[in-house]
């Protein structure tokens, strides 16, 4: 790809992870003004809405490295990822608001996001529990000798939990083909992930585990996308696990209706003046028609995802009966 | 001494429990993810700011080591009160809990206890799907060395909170999560034994034993049956059962109904249907969930709910 390309590429897929948060953020209060749709209170993003604004960069920087047959897992915060790694927006909106024709059929939502199609296999309700799950992908395309890597998307903080060293540990023992992706927005939830981690930080713990890596600004796309690029080449020359630490920073809330007010204004104005998609237009280059024609491609494009979502029939309710298991199936008393 | 009532929420009541907690003895402490916050549900509002972060204390995500840090602190001298947040990540600290904290004071023959009390709320939660809306309580009451308890009013969370920190035995405190804003008179201080079920409404003809939010779905559901007279039971206390109110209800109506939001298969109304039927000889139904994950879309989800009609249909089908 000509790199000119490739930066529209990489701006393209932030506007859209952006448009997308902005619209499922609005959908979860009820309506989506800005992009002409009026919704009511039963059609609406339910629930917890763990939203990526801001964090843009990371997803788009890696994932522009990964092909369709390369696997992801990811967070309860797994828009962008999903969208990075070139899922359909508009099952993404359905799937949000609770629709048959969403990636789940509505089972899972936001939270629970998965498409495996494109390589997806799933957002996770559970800090840390996607780590396990990446290595144990990468050790499947190990034993069947394929040729695709896996990366692993997570937040700080997960760094805290077991299944984080578990998992490092046991990428690194089989060699496995993972890129483990650290998405630092330096928040736990409503806690500062700082004020509760000891030591040197994530680099330094795969470091200690013999798993090399970079620490990249994550709200610069082209870095980014140029480490990444440089882990995954080792990666897929059989050189074992390699680390990103992509630093960057929340802009909402833990979830949508959290006003994050535990936050000091200086750090989130200095954060939002840092915002990915205004330092790349700043930096890049390119021609302004060009991004104005990809942000207005965007813009229909989540109208259109919204208005298929709100159009789109809801789930049978025998479908809550499905695909739980084969044994038993039908017994549900 | 405190007099009289406040208008308290769910909530709120067991913030103050924990508040006077805290207040009375230098023993009990907190831990868990954002509790310096107040909580996610506002369940430990102001106390970091009255305590001090040596006894709130903010943790890092790291459920395992929350709960482990928890009975090795109860071992030595303190009265942890653990924040799990939801029962379903309480899940990732199941070792420290059933292999640890229940049964470090027998194991170790009577030389340490572990009076803890872990904080695992249950239930749907509308719109949260399939992992952060479980119902687990029965796993709890089958594991020897565990009290379970599953308050369904303001009063009860704030006075078995209370218990539940006095008690001296690890607590797993399951707080229903669509009960958190739920609003109730609140006499502070009002003491509540562990292990005692309320009689919510005297009854003849059918004995109806419930917990948690499902106590409200039954107040519903009582209102509603026609020509039968229901004697209402909120257990409160999963283990120890308060055998003594079931059975003494149960040998006077002599029909028994048992209604929990968790799975029916294998839910704690099974123990409770089993044991009247073997002590007493007469009819039990189960109403429960049906056995299938929690669905994120609205039918799906309401699907796993059990509802008025649900408990209307066991009580008048004898």
């Amino acid at each position: 790809m000509k790199s000119q390309d490739r930066a529209l590429a990489l701006y393209r897929t932030m506007a859209r992870i952006r448009a997308f948060e902005n619209a499922a953020e609005e959908a979860s209060r009820g309506g989506v003004s800005a992009f002409g749709a009026a919704l009511s209170n039963d059609v609406r993003v339910r629930g917890p809405l763990h939203l990526s604004t801001g964090q843009e960069a990371v997803p788009a920087g890696v994932c522009i490295n990964l092909a369709n047959e390369d696997l992801i897992t990811s967070t309860h915060r797994g828009h962008g990822h999903t969208l990075a790694k070139g899922a359909s927006m508009e099952k993404m909106m359905c799937e949000l608001f609770g629709r048959a024709t969403g990636f789940n059929g509505g089972k899972g939502g936001s939270m629970h996001i998965a498409d495996f199609s494109v390589g997806m296999l799933g957002a996770n309700g559970v800090v840390a529990a996607g780590i396990p799950i990446a290595v144990g992908a990468a050790h499947a395309l190990k034993v069947q000798a394929k040729k695709s890597i896996v990366a692993c998307f997570f937040g700080d903080g997960a760094i805290n939990r077991g299944p984080f060293l578990e998992g490092l540990n046991w990428a690194k023992v089989h060699e496995l083909p993972v890129l483990f992706v650290c998405e630092d927005n330096r928040w736990s939830a409503t806690t500062s992930t700082e004020a509760m981690t000891a030591g040197a930080g994530p680099l330094a713990r795969a470091k200690a585990i013999g798993i090399a890596g970079a620490e990249v600004d994550g709200n610069d796309v082209l870095a980014v996308d140029l480490a990444a690029s440089k882990l995954i080449n080792e990666i897929r020359k059989g050189k074992g696990p390699k680390f990103l630490h992509a630093i960057t920073y929340r802009f909402k809330g833990h979830v949508s209706v959290d006003p994050a007010t535990y936050r000091d204004g200086e750090e989130v104005a200095r954060a939002l003046a840092n915002d990915p998609i205004k330092v790349f237009v700043r930096n890049c280059g390119l021609k302004k028609e060009e991004l104005e024609k990809i942000q207005k491609q965007t813009h229909e494009e989540v109208a259109n995802a919204l208005r298929v979502a709100a159009a789109a029939p809801w789930p049978d309710k025998g479908g809550a009966y499905t695909d739980i298991q084969d044994a038993g199936s039908g017994q549900w008393t | 001494m405190d007099v009289g009532k406040s208008r308290l929420s769910y909530g709120g009541a067991a913030c103050l429990a924990l508040d006077r907690a805290m207040a009375a003895d230098a023993r009990v402490v907190a831990l868990g993810e954002d509790v310096g916050r107040g909580g996610i549900f506002g369940q430990y509002r102001g106390l970091q700011q009255k305590f001090g972060g040596a006894r709130v204390i903010d943790t890092p995500i790291s459920e395992s080591t929350i709960m482990g840090a928890a009975v090795g602190m109860a071992l030595t001298g303190l009265k942890p009160v653990v924040e799990m947040r939801v029962v379903d990540f309480a899940l990732c600290a199941m070792d420290e809990i059933v292999n640890q904290a229940a049964k470090a004071r027998y194991m170790f023959g009577g030389q340490g206890r572990v009076p803890l009390v872990a904080r695992l709320p249950i239930g749907i939660w509308t719109g949260s799907a399939a992992q952060h809306s479980q119902s687990l309580e029965a796993w709890f009451a089958h594991v020897p060395g565990l009290v379970v308890v599953t308050p369904g009013t303001p009063q009860d969370n704030h006075s078995l909170l209370a218990a539940a920190i006095d008690s001296g035995d690890p607590v797993i405190y399951m707080e229903h999560k669509e009960l958190w804003s739920l609003e109730g008179e609140v006499v502070p201080g009002e003491k509540i034994s562990l292990g005692k079920a309320k009689i919510l409404q005297a009854g003849s003809d059918v004995t109806l034993v419930t917990w948690s939010r499902t106590v409200q779905t039954a107040l519903e559901a009582v209102k509603r049956a026609k020509n039968i007279s229901v004697e209402l039971i909120d257990l409160r206390t999963i283990w120890p059962w308060d055998r003594e109110t079931v059975l003494a209800s149960a040998a006077k109506t002599r029909r028994l109904v048992v209604a929990h939001e968790a799975v029916r298969v294998a839910g704690f109304g099974a123990e409770i249907a089993a044991t009247v039927a073997e002590e007493l000889g007469i009819p039990v139904k189960r109403v429960g969930g049906a056995r299938i994950p929690v669905g994120y879309s609205l039918p799906l989800e309401d699907e796993a709910r059990i509802d008025v009609e649900g408990i209307l249909r066991a009580l008048t089908n004898f």
